[in-house]
């Protein structure tokens, strides 16, 4: 447990209620700081607000998807330092290029391990 | 006998006939009609028997035996072919709103005007003669009536002392008010035919009195009179045809003469195809109308033996039917008898002059007005059809005073007979035109003018002129000589064809030269392309019409040819959207009927002409309208027979247009295949994302369960717990469903179709999911459609699959229940049927759903989201399913829905 990132905060981004719950209970287990949206604009919202250093975001939701999210974020400037960490279902090679190619600093298919999730969020507030 | 009885008499019979007119027009005006009666059609045929046949008939049999039966054993032969020929030409006509023989011939070569004037001048011409002598007929009946046994009177000085004059303006007064009441469209005249019909009547008893009067009061019976007449060798010789000067040949040229008038005489014409009013009175007229005839012929030699034998020849044979019995002293049988014969005259005299009238005036006179602008259209005081009407009326007087003159100036030339045969030949010239206009599509305009003129020409040239001659109107030497002294030019001998009587000489060049000009001239001429279609319409009329008389005018296809044809260019879902659409539009289910009305075919072409223009929808059309009369191929056989001069150009753009088809094919099927290719990737990326999301949570929260268990409170693990539980239900359920999507969509697997009761089934659906909603608060309404559906008694049966059923019912039923109002649910079901469909709603009182939603809920994986709660439990999949399943039944789904006021998913299938 990294206790220099306690006050780290955590943005979860998902449509499905069931996998933000088991991301919120991962994170915070680690000590940080979460707040949960269920799609792209509440999602924009809540960020511009909350101001996370790492966003978990799903990519494949109802209006606005996740890669036009994470455009959208990059292009805020309180949002210049947030990470992004792509949680989705879309597994090929083209989607994680896709995925980079928006300004992910990660990206993770579905289902995915607990400890890959956790390391990397902690490891992104380690060592940016 | 006083001349005022006589003419007393008369007037009253032409008031009796006025009222039975009257009155059967003022009962058809309340539409009370005549015209279902096929007697009154069959005895009015018997307008045919005029004063020729009541007076006539007898002077003839006196000189020439039995030849006078020529006259009726030619329509008696013809009458078999009734049901084909004159079926035919009442289809045509009615097809075509026809008026009269002129216009029949006009409209099948391209509704030529010229023709329609050429014949109406044949008629007129050869007409005239033969209603001046019913008139003379009429005269002499008086005179024979008031003078018997005296010498005759003087001719009149005056027109206002000669009986023939009042006569004429009678029938020309009755003509004008039967005959132009109104102006039909169709020219029938109900109350005309009536009179008609019952001229028929009175001509035939008076007839067949007088008969039985000579037969069995004067002689013993036919025996008797017979035998007695075998005694004497004048009356004894009339017992062969070689002794009456009778060739075998003239009597076979009577008879074609006569069959032929029989159909095309104007009068004949008239009452048989325009005032008829449906060929199902054919088949009746087949069989009264020849019994007609030889009733009326039964007593005809009986008669002219007797007269021979009682006058020999002191009294002309044609008044024998009066002279008879005046001679005997029975002076009321002599006045009925006249009564037989001026109905018979008057009756062929109205129809004629109707008949004529209305060929004179529309096909001449209103021509003419309308080319000088004199006929008042576009003047606003001047009522149109009133003034049409005046033509008529003047028209009728003018044909009336033309065949008085005649009778006047050249009348006295002929015997009753000779002047009728004389018109025979003149009509028996439209014989060609009109049976080869029905039967030989080949036939052209310029062939029926040519072979008309020439006809007619001959006809004039050997029968009329030498008439005239005879009256010394002309001078006599061409008759005698040959015209300009050349001797094969003699009308009675013309190229050296003697030894014939003058009908059968006249008869046998006009209408061989006639027939021969027609042919040759046709099949050397291009017809135009209304000559073309309209010979495609006479000829082929059944197939326009199909079994629906009444409505011929209507465009009508085979269901599956259209659906064939909108598959070529639409391809299949786009077809079966618009089948689906048509059916929702219109109330009506296509899957029974095999023939589409109009307005599909119209819907149809519509759609078409979006795709392919509207020419090329038309023409593409044209090959399934109407049962296929006209394929594709002949529309561009047609298009490109009418104008050599464009042909090759023509056979360019068909070509081209077969191309474009190609083309539109073969990219509407690479289409399709694209499609559903990539609806197959599209479905497998969906499902496997499907799949992948409950599994995330389900292994996330197991593997938390696993790893920190002794961190989990009870609630905490309870929860997780519950949730695996679920997501690992929401898989299966997917699976299910996509097995389910594949079932259904499979050929492989029909439905279980059996007569259910959708009540019973609605009921039952919603009890399954009653411990659910009250679970949740929520009201359900069974409403009232038809009779009570809160009752269980009432049943609504359709075919259907009850499993299947079932499934959509549930599934409307559990998405009314996720989405109703949270506080104050209420889910209302609705049952009735609907012409014939059996209809159902589910309706909640939930959010609503967005517009722009209503059509994405029926495709697969299409979920509502709730800003709140993210996405509601569920697959995506049930209104596919639900949808799927009521397309297989031939029925529709449809959702109406407004953002705050719920939605109602309605369904409708085919009881």
């Amino acid at each position: 447990m990294n206790l220099s990132n306690t006050n780290a905060k955590v943005l979860i981004v998902d449509d499905e209620p069931n996998i933000v719950l088991a991301v919120e209970f991962l994170l915070q287990r680690e000590g940080y700081q979460t707040k949960k949206a269920y799609n792209g604009p509440q999602a924009l919202e809540i960020a511009a607000e909350f101001q996370p250093d790492i966003i978990v975001l799903d990519v494949m939701m109802p209006g606005m998807d996740g890669f036009e999210a994470a455009r959208l974020i990059r292009q805020h400037d309180a949002l210049e330092h947030t990470k992004i960490i792509f949680l989705t279902a879309k597994g090929t090679d083209r989607d994680k290029l896709m995925g980079y190619a928006k300004g992910a600093e990660y990206y993770m298919v579905k289902p995915f391990e607990n400890e890959e999730l956790v390391t990397i969020v902690s490891e992104m507030l380690a060592y940016g | 006998m006083p001349l005022s009885l006589v003419i007393g008499c008369s007037l009253a019979y032409i008031s009796l006939l006025f009222l039975i007119a009257w009155w059967v027009d003022k009962r058809s005006d309340k539409g009370i009609s005549l015209g279902s009666n096929p007697y009154v059609y069959a005895l009015s045929l018997a307008v045919y028997c005029t004063a020729w046949t009541f007076f006539g008939s007898v002077g003839r049999a006196t000189t020439g035996g039995l030849s006078f039966l020529g006259v009726y054993l030619g329509p008696t032969l013809l009458a078999p072919l009734w049901y084909m020929l004159l079926r035919k030409m009442i289809l045509i006509s009615k097809n075509q709103r026809i008026t009269s023989i002129a216009d029949f011939i006009s409209a099948r070569y391209g509704k030529s005007q010229t023709l329609a004037v050429l014949v109406t001048v044949i008629v007129v011409l050869g007409i005239v003669p033969y209603i001046s002598i019913q008139l003379k007929a009429v005269a002499f009946g008086i005179n024979t009536l008031t003078h018997f046994g005296e010498a005759p009177p003087p001719p009149p000085t005056s027109i206002f002392v000669d009986s023939g004059f009042w006569v004429a303006l009678a029938t020309a007064v009755f003509t004008a008010v039967f005959g132009t009441r109104k102006l039909d469209p169709n020219e029938r005249h109900e109350g005309l035919v009536a009179a008609i019909a019952f001229e028929s009547i009175v001509k035939l008893l008076a007839f067949m009195a007088v008969g039985v009067f000579v037969t069995f009061f004067i002689y013993n019976g036919f025996g008797d009179l017979f035998s007695q007449a075998m005694q004497r060798a004048d009356t004894a010789e009339l017992f062969t045809f070689e002794a009456a000067g009778v060739t075998p040949l003239a009597w076979n040229f009577l008879c074609l003469l006569s069959l032929l008038a029989i159909i095309l005489l104007p009068r004949q014409f008239h009452i048989s195809v325009v005032e008829n009013t449906t060929p199902r009175h054919i088949p009746k007229a087949m069989w009264v109308f020849p019994l007609y005839l030889l009733l009326i012929n039964i007593f005809v030699f009986p008669l002219a033996l007797a007269g021979k034998m009682m006058f020999d020849s002191a009294v002309n044979p044609d008044t024998f039917v009066l002279s008879l019995p005046l001679a005997k002293g029975a002076y009321w049988l002599a006045l009925i008898a006249f009564i037989g014969g001026f109905s018979a005259a008057t009756s062929m005299v109205v129809v004629e002059a109707t008949a004529l009238s209305i060929m004179f005036s529309n096909h001449i006179v209103v021509p003419l007005m309308i080319k000088t602008r004199s006929l008042g259209v576009g003047q606003k005081k001047v009522d149109g059809a009133e003034r049409l009407l005046d033509i008529r009326r003047i028209s009728i007087l003018f044909m009336l005073f033309l065949a008085y003159w005649y009778q006047k100036a050249v009348g006295n030339t002929y015997d009753l007979v000779s002047v009728g045969l004389i018109s025979f030949t003149a009509v028996a010239q439209l014989a060609p035109s009109v049976l080869g206009g029905m039967y030989w599509k080949r036939a052209t305009k310029q062939g029926a003018l040519t072979g008309l003129i020439i006809g007619f020409a001959v006809w004039a040239y050997c029968l009329p002129f030498p008439s005239m001659a005879m009256a010394g109107i002309i001078p006599q030497s061409f008759v005698t000589e040959g015209l300009f002294g050349l001797s094969f030019l003699k009308p009675y001998a013309l190229f050296g064809l003697g030894g014939l009587d003058p009908i059968t000489h006249a008869a046998f060049w006009s209408l061989m030269l006639n027939t021969w000009f027609y042919a040759i001239i046709s099949i050397n001429t291009q017809p135009s392309t209304l000559n073309l279609t309209q010979a495609d319409l006479f000829v082929n009329i059944h197939k326009y019409i199909e079994g629906h008389e009444s409505d011929i005018l209507k465009r009508e296809a085979k269901i599956s040819d259209l659906r064939t044809l909108l598959n070529r260019f639409l391809g299949e879902s786009r077809t079966i959207s618009l089948f689906k659409e048509y059916e929702v539009a219109n109330q009506v289910s296509l899957a029974h009927q095999k023939v589409a009305q109009a307005d599909l075919v119209n819907f149809v072409e519509t759609h078409l002409a979006g795709a392919i223009g509207a020419a090329s929808a038309r023409l593409v059309l044209d090959s399934v309208v109407k049962e296929e009369v006209i394929t594709l191929e002949e529309v561009m056989r047609i298009l490109e027979q009418t104008r050599e001069a464009v042909e090759h150009s023509k056979s360019m753009e068909s070509k081209n247009a077969e191309l474009k088809m190609l083309t539109l094919q073969l990219t509407a099927a690479n289409e399709q295949l694209k499609n559903l290719d990539r609806l197959k990737a599209d479905f497998i990326t969906t499902v496997t994302h499907e799949l992948r999301t409950p599994v995330t949570s389900i292994k996330a929260l197991s593997k938390i369960i696993l790893d920190y268990e002794a961190e989990l409170d009870e609630s905490r693990k309870r929860e997780y717990l519950t949730i695996l539980v679920a997501e690992s239900d929401r898989i299966s359920r997917l699976i299910n469903q996509v097995l389910d999507i594949e079932k259904i969509q499979s050929e492989a697997s029909p439905l279980k179709k059996e007569e259910i009761d959708l009540a019973q089934l609605l009921h039952q659906a919603a009890s399954g999911l009653s411990q659910l909603m009250s679970e949740k608060g929520v009201m359900l309404k069974y409403s009232v459609g038809f009779q009570n559906f809160l009752s269980e008694k009432d049943t609504m049966v359709v075919q259907a699959d009850w499993d299947r059923m079932t499934q959509v019912a549930v599934n409307l039923l559990s998405n009314a229940l996720k989405f109703c109002h949270p506080e104050q649910g209420v889910i209302e079901i609705h049952l009735e049927r609907k012409g014939l469909y059996a209809v159902f709603y589910v309706r909640d009182n939930g959010a609503g759903i967005p517009t722009a939603m209503q059509q994405l809920i029926f495709e697969k994986f299409t979920q509502l989201h709730s800003h709140e709660h993210g996405k509601p439990q569920g697959t995506g999949l049930g209104l596919f399913i639900s949808k799927s399943i009521i397309e297989k039944h031939g029925g529709v789904i449809l959702v109406e829905s407004a953002v705050g006021e719920g939605t109602k998913f309605e369904v409708q299938i085919p009881i």
